[in-house]
């Protein structure tokens, strides 16, 4: 994870990438981008006919002549394409190059990996971010609300555009756990296996919750101006930072903040008798929040965390969360971390037994650390050897070749 | 019930040698290839993996985190879960056969977990160890001890079993709750089944373990 920065000052800095950065990558992606025409708009839940739009995405490896290889990874809230590549806005290492890599359970040369910044994201894919091509304008609020469902069938017009019927796998943690049941859900054909890691197939109350505290910061910051700061040439970076801030908390533990940092000062022996960051938590915090800014929306955050909220699956399935997977052939494995509170092992545990009673074949895994939710994106062996395992057995039953056994 | 109608001897596998266990390949035996399976408490997945090399789909639920993570990272369908707690969340008929290998003796409500396998699979394939074996009743009748075996080490207070019965006391229950024994086994300290055609005493007798293959619809 990060380090620990001195922060001088009691507030928040302002970013030290450019904007003008930022918003490039908002229409002009680095990665690879595909463009949808008039003649093939996006259906979103909320009724609109989202048209024109894009989806900027990053692929790895090769595809293999039966196209029986492909594997989509889904990002989570604040991921984006750069799975395993250096980030073009913040010059980091992919988000998931523990997982995606060679000799990773996830290695380009057996799989070809797709993934796509989420629509309604702001590394490339159309969003609040994005111009509206009907005014000239960043879009702000006037960009549709949308859902996790919408997402996803984004994906699959990017998935049939590459030429691809069936995914081998469809791999996620967090919100890209969400957006892999959805997948198996809304087209349970098109996907030989899921990988959902430390999910949900609904969203708590205490985590809209959450999401409501981090959109109330940037919804309290000044220069936020109704979302549409962007005309004014200004990004709500404080309300943003905390709301981050707040988040992060909820990404670790107790225990791993404990470890991490007890009650040690930040450059410091003795207390300041001020609100400058004394302790290194404090100090951590300021810079989680003062990095995310840097590269992220505001207003991307804001519809992002809102996907999330009214993301129900057994909703949409007059409530019996197995019907959504009646007679499903998808093979699960789901995977939770002991210590995430944010999507604790009783939201899988759920998931298993719907699976269960629609006789779906699943593999579950509760893996042991105290690092929270973050877990997923940390360097925790059992839940590679699993992952591997999972994969290495899908694609056995694929006939696929495997080339390290 | 008759005994004789109980005790339909054939063939068995369990001579074959290699990385299997003696009870395991006489499960296996008693399933016919290409259908599906739940294996309730299958440990670290040793069972499934026979099975599996016999084209059988084969799952599983494990109580301990250990077991479980150990055989996902096998690459077997298996999840974490509770046989009194989780069976009622698999559907009527889910599967062609369910096992529950040495663990209804661990179980809080036998009965109930019973009938829940004969509810979620056609068939159901049930081992235990006998506490009628006689070397069980000796260390209880001479020594004074609650009886400990090689295969049953723990002592009365730190054990996970806590609803030992006889092959006799579990064919009791089978009549009780209708469920018809197709084919019966009784293993002696190898895992090696009794070979010979004997009555249930014999069995009950000197046999250490008993494996049964159930479906519905037996009984009075």
């Amino acid at each position: 994870m990060v380090g620990v920065k001195s922060v001088p000052s009691p507030t928040i800095p302002s970013p030290t990438i450019s904007a003008d950065d930022r918003s490039h990558e908002v229409d002009h992606p680095s990665s690879e981008v595909a463009r949808f025409g008039a003649d093939q708009p996006l259906r979103l839940d909320c009724g609109v006919d989202l048209t024109p739009f894009q989806i900027a995405y990053k692929t790895y490896g090769e595809l293999n002549a039966d196209r029986s290889n492909a594997v989509l990874i889904c990002h989570a809230l604040t991921g984006d394409q750069h799975v395993a590549n250096v980030h073009p806005v913040t010059g980091k290492p992919g988000w998931w190059e523990t997982l995606v890599g060679p000799g990773r359970p996830l290695d380009p040369s057996k799989y070809f990996i797709i993934c796509s910044n989420v629509i309604g994201g702001c590394m490339g894919s159309t969003g609040p971010a994005s111009i509206n091509p009907a005014t000239g304008k960043v879009w702000g609020l006037d960009f549709p609300v949308i859902t996790i469902p919408d997402m996803v069938r984004a994906q699959a017009m990017l998935i049939d555009r590459l030429g691809i019927d069936t995914l081998f796998a469809v791999v996620g943690g967090s919100m890209g756990g969400m957006q892999v049941l959805q997948w198996t859900a809304a087209y349970p054909a098109r996907v030989y296996s899921a990988l959902a890691i430390a999910c949900s197939t609904r969203h708590s109350a205490q985590n809209i919750a959450f999401h409501e505290l981090g959109r109330q910061a940037v919804m309290a910051d000044p220069d936020w101006h109704n979302g549409a700061y962007a005309d004014q040439g200004i990004h709500p970076h404080r309300g943003l930072a905390v709301a981050r801030m707040a988040a992060h908390i909820t990404y670790l533990s107790d225990a791993a903040l404990h470890r991490k940092f007890g009650r040690r000062m930040q450059d410091r022996e003795l207390p300041t008798f001020s609100f400058d960051a004394d302790f290194q938590v404090e100090s951590y915090l300021r810079y989680q929040g003062s990095s995310f800014v840097e590269r992220f929306d505001a207003n991307s955050y804001l519809y992002l965390t809102r996907a999330m909220d009214y993301f129900d699956i057994a909703a949409d399935h007059g409530g019996v969360l197995a019907k959504a997977f009646a007679g499903i052939e998808t093979r699960f494995c789901v995977v939770s971390f002991t210590s995430d509170w944010l999507f604790p092992t009783s939201e899988s545990r759920a998931l298993v037994h719907a699976l269960n009673a629609s006789s779906a074949r699943v593999s579950f895994a509760e893996i042991e650390t105290d690092r929270g939710h973050d877990a997923f994106l940390l360097d925790v062996p059992e839940f590679f050897d699993i992952s591997r395992a999972f994969l290495q057995s899908a694609g056995k039953a694929r006939g696929l070749t495997n080339k390290d056994g | 019930m008759s005994v004789q109608q109980v005790l339909p001897l054939n063939g068995l596998a369990a001579e074959q040698s290699g990385p299997f266990r003696a009870d395991h390949l006489l499960v296996a035996e008693m399933v016919k290839p290409g259908s599906k399976v739940l294996d309730v408490g299958c440990g670290d997945g040793d069972l499934l993996q026979l099975l599996e090399t016999r084209g059988i789909d084969g799952r599983g639920i494990e109580l301990s985190r250990e077991g479980v993570n150990r055989c996902v990272a096998k690459g077997l369908a298996v999840v974490q879960g509770d046989a009194d707690t989780d069976l009622v969340n698999y559907p009527d008929d889910a599967f062609d056969y369910v096992i529950l290998s040495q663990t209804l003796q661990a179980t809080r409500q036998p009965k109930v977990v019973l009938e829940n396998l004969l509810r979620i699979g056609r068939r159901a394939i049930v081992s235990f160890p006998n506490f009628g074996f006689w070397r069980m009743r000796l260390q209880l009748l001479i020594g004074g001890h609650m009886p400990r075996t090689e295969n049953l080490p723990a002592s009365w207070y730190d054990t996970a079993n806590i609803h030992f019965c006889t092959i006799k006391d579990f064919v009791e229950l089978c009549d009780e709750i209708h469920v018809k024994m197709e084919r019966a086994e009784a293993l002696d300290l190898y895992g090696r089944p009794l070979r010979l055609r004997l009555p249930w005493w014999v069995w009950n007798l000197f046999g250490e373990q008993g494996v049964f293959l159930l479906s519905r619809g037996g009984g009075k």
